[in-house]
């Protein structure tokens, strides 16, 4: 019964993400902009460009130049989360791709560089006088949410394990659309349950950064603005 | 005598000296009231907007607020993207200045995200508690008005962002929207009509700019002993000068054009004003319409297509160098009738630059001794625009140009200069008397930034090549102990060294000469 539930919610949340995201990601790119904006000095050629959002991307370079604490606690989380992601193939490849194996102690112990980053990221909405002021509740509920996620990862791995090959089973199933027994343990239900919350409300939050970084006019568009004329559609029907 | 001496500084509106950057406690609403005079009708209807507010003036803005976020990918995605990491919290000089919370970006941003948010997103529809979105209401307005008023759109926090959200879209996007419900800014909207009417921001018409020009001529031959023209509508010149009309009446600005006019002179190059674009200023960019902005650059097109120039140079101006840099070829391009072999617009640094390089000017840096300088990038030239060929030459080339006229040039603190400078305060449509308060809080970071280098290096000048800036500086700056002609354009220092042929030498400094 609470394995069809769990199914269908994954079911569900997969298709709400990934259609999300798409039609947001496709408002971004057909969205015009209509004039030349980067932040300069920026690159002069597509190249450069693909090198300055790498290093956004990589490096979170703008941040760092912004505030060392925020970028410490920001990097610690998104690598975390990375690794642990990657980590995370295991339980939907089989067999497991070699630099998934490769990767396993990394992103094991990655959770706590993540779980740390996170509650950095959270005593600074408490503590700096001027990020509280620009603080929601979903600003804290969305900390909240990821630190739970990592928290009750972490319980299955390092304290109340998880039948963890029945959830293998159960998530390869679901890629073949069959529905297989979920371990009946809290923990994992937990863990489970907020994931897919995450995986839901991915499109209409700001975990819209994502995609959004890739979309900033003021970091990807290139510096050449008196060699080559930049027009958008819209403007160009002004001078009909 | 620069700075003033120590009872002078007692009376100073800045504290004890601090670090320029120095993080004020949150000041809730120390700033709510600062309202700038709002637009006449006559002031707005000439740019195609509704004279007063509109009754339906809600429905309105927010239709309009989706419309924007249609027509403009920046203005969407800023929207959507800010996690509220508060990496921007400290960056604006406003803010720095005032300590009021509404100024820090992100909180700026938020006051029309959070209407956005309330009509435009599913979590802000149905849980606007929890997201903090919230109605579109008179009191939301008359703070937009406000606060959006009082961003210079210097884009200091944009660098910063690890989305590179820029505060100035939103608060361009803001303007327009108040303007398109009839609650447009006296100060931007007066000067854009003037602009469509007459040709420059000071309504200053044809007559009156040939006599100026015809003084201006006459001082320079007193001075030289040769005549260096400063030509006017001449069909035919190579060069098209657009230069910010403050060039032509206010100090500083004016020893800059003088200098233009020695370095073309210098150079033997043919160049002309024109009366009908007689302005490089651009305030349809503070207000966010693309249309104004188009409609005035288009001035500069038909200019140089009646005058039949080869090139198109712009004087000292920041904003004005921004939109010509970045958006003229957009605006009002192609400019395939001019020379191809010359950037298209070029800034009149660049061609000073290269003529330095090519060795076509004589300088004799003594003359600027009585200087100690440092200089101010302005924002728009150091965040949105270039010179030369190289990613950073906005601030090599004005350095290499200062360095070749004057023998004491130090920079400021890393931190406030270059991509990271701080505003004068007076920028993006905010110069004008009413914000006086604003304006000097605003430019505080900058004061005590040059206040240093006084202290560690003797500075006592300051140059600028923005006319923003240097009408601003000429103002805020005694009230931080300095005079108020401490601010310097950069062609005043280069009109003060050069030496052109046949130039007689004034007899004080023929001593310094060999």
């Amino acid at each position: 019964m609470l394995s069809t539930l769990y199914a269908l919610l994954f079911y569900t949340a997969s298709v709400l993400m990934v259609v999300g995201l798409a039609l947001k990601i496709r408002k971004y790119a057909r969205t015009p902009a209509p004039l030349k904006i980067p932040t300069t000095p920026a690159p002069t050629t597509r190249g450069g460009v693909v090198l300055r959002m790498a290093r956004e991307v990589v490096f979170f370079e703008s941040l760092f130049k912004s505030n060392k604490w925020i970028w410490l606690f920001g990097y610690l989380f998104h690598v975390g989360l990375l690794l642990v992601l990657l980590r995370h193939f295991r339980y939907f490849t089989n067999p497991v791709w070699w630099w998934v194996e490769l990767i396993q102690p990394f992103g094991v112990y990655a959770s706590f560089a993540m779980v740390a980053g996170l509650a950095g990221l959270w005593a600074r909405r408490f503590l700096v006088e001027r990020i509280r002021y620009i603080s929601s509740p979903s600003d804290h509920l969305m900390l909240a949410l990821l630190l739970a996620i990592g928290l009750s990862g972490m319980t299955m791995k390092f304290a109340a394990q998880t039948d963890i090959v029945a959830v293998k089973v159960f998530f390869l199933g679901l890629m073949r659309f069959q529905i297989n027994e979920l371990p009946m343990h809290l923990p994992l239900l937990v863990h489970l349950g907020l994931v897919a919350i995450l995986m839901i409300i991915f499109p209409i939050s700001k975990l819209l950064h994502v995609p959004g970084l890739f979309f900033s006019p003021s970091r990807n568009q290139v510096d050449n603005s008196r060699d080559k004329r930049h027009l958008a559609p819209w403007a160009a029907e002004l001078e009909k | 005598m620069v700075p003033l001496d120590d009872d002078s500084k007692k009376n100073d509106v800045r504290g004890p000296t601090g670090h320029p950057l120095e993080i004020p406690r949150l000041a809730c609403g120390a700033m709510a009231d600062l309202e700038s005079y709002h637009a006449k009708p006559a002031h707005n209807e000439p740019l195609g907007f509704p004279g007063e507010l509109i009754d339906d003036w809600k429905e309105v803005a927010i239709a309009k607020i989706g419309e924007l976020a249609s027509k403009n990918r920046a203005f969407q995605v800023y929207l959507d993207a800010c996690v509220k990491c508060g990496a921007c919290t400290d960056k604006c000089h406003y803010f720095l200045g005032t300590g009021d919370p509404k100024n820090m970006p992100v909180a700026r941003q938020d006051l029309l995200r959070s209407v956005y948010r309330r009509y435009y997103t599913f979590a802000g529809k149905n849980f606007p508690w929890l997201v903090g979105a919230r109605d579109l209401t008179r009191e939301v307005l008359d703070e937009w008005y406000n606060y959006y008023h009082q961003c210079s759109q210097c884009r200091r926090c944009s660098v910063f962002c690890p989305y590179g959200i820029d505060t100035a879209e939103i608060s361009m996007a803001a303007r327009e929207i108040l303007d398109t419900v009839g609650q447009g800014q006296k100060y931007c909207n007066e000067i854009i009509a003037k602009v469509k009417d007459v040709g420059n921001n000071l309504g200053l018409n044809p007559k009156a700019l040939r006599a100026t020009l015809e003084d201006l001529e006459e001082d320079l031959e007193e001075e030289t002993g040769i005549s260096v023209r400063l030509p006017l509508d001449e069909k035919g010149a190579d060069i098209l000068l657009i230069t910010p009309s403050a060039d032509f009446f206010a100090e500083p600005h004016i020893e800059g054009l003088l200098g233009y006019a020695k370095v073309f002179h210098a150079a033997g190059v043919s160049w002309t004003i024109s009366s009908y674009a007689s302005e490089a200023a651009n305030f349809g960019m503070f207000i966010g319409s693309y249309e104004n902005m188009r409609e005035v650059s288009l001035r500069i097109r038909k200019a140089a297509q009646d005058l039949g120039v080869k090139r198109i140079v712009f004087g000292e101006c920041g904003h004005a160098w921004r939109v010509a840099y970045s958006f003229l070829n957009t605006l009002a391009g192609p400019f395939d009738f001019l020379d191809q072999n010359y950037p298209i617009p070029q800034h009149i640094l660049e061609f000073t630059h290269a003529e330095i390089e090519k060795g076509t000017l004589n300088f004799d840096k003594s003359r600027n001794d009585e200087y100690r300088m440092t200089y101010h990038d302005s924002c728009n030239v150091a965040r949105g625009s270039r010179m030369g060929d190289k990613p950073g030459g906005q601030f090599e080339i004005p350095r290499a140009v200062l360095k070749a006229v004057c023998n004491n040039y130090f920079d400021m603190d890393r931190d406030t200069i270059k991509e990271s400078t701080v505003c004068c305060g007076g920028g993006g449509g905010l110069l004008t008397d009413e914000l006086m308060d604003l304006r000097t809080k605003g430019a505080s970071p900058r004061m005590k930034a040059l206040q240093q280098v006084t202290e560690d290096h003797g500075v006592t000048h300051m140059a600028a090549i923005c006319a923003i800036c240097k009408t601003q500086f000429s103002k805020v700056m005694p009230k931080f102990g300095y005079e108020m002609d401490s601010v310097l354009s950069v062609h005043q220092l280069v009109s003060n060294a050069i030496i052109l042929d046949g130039q007689q030498t004034a007899d004080d400094t023929s001593e310094a000469e060999e």
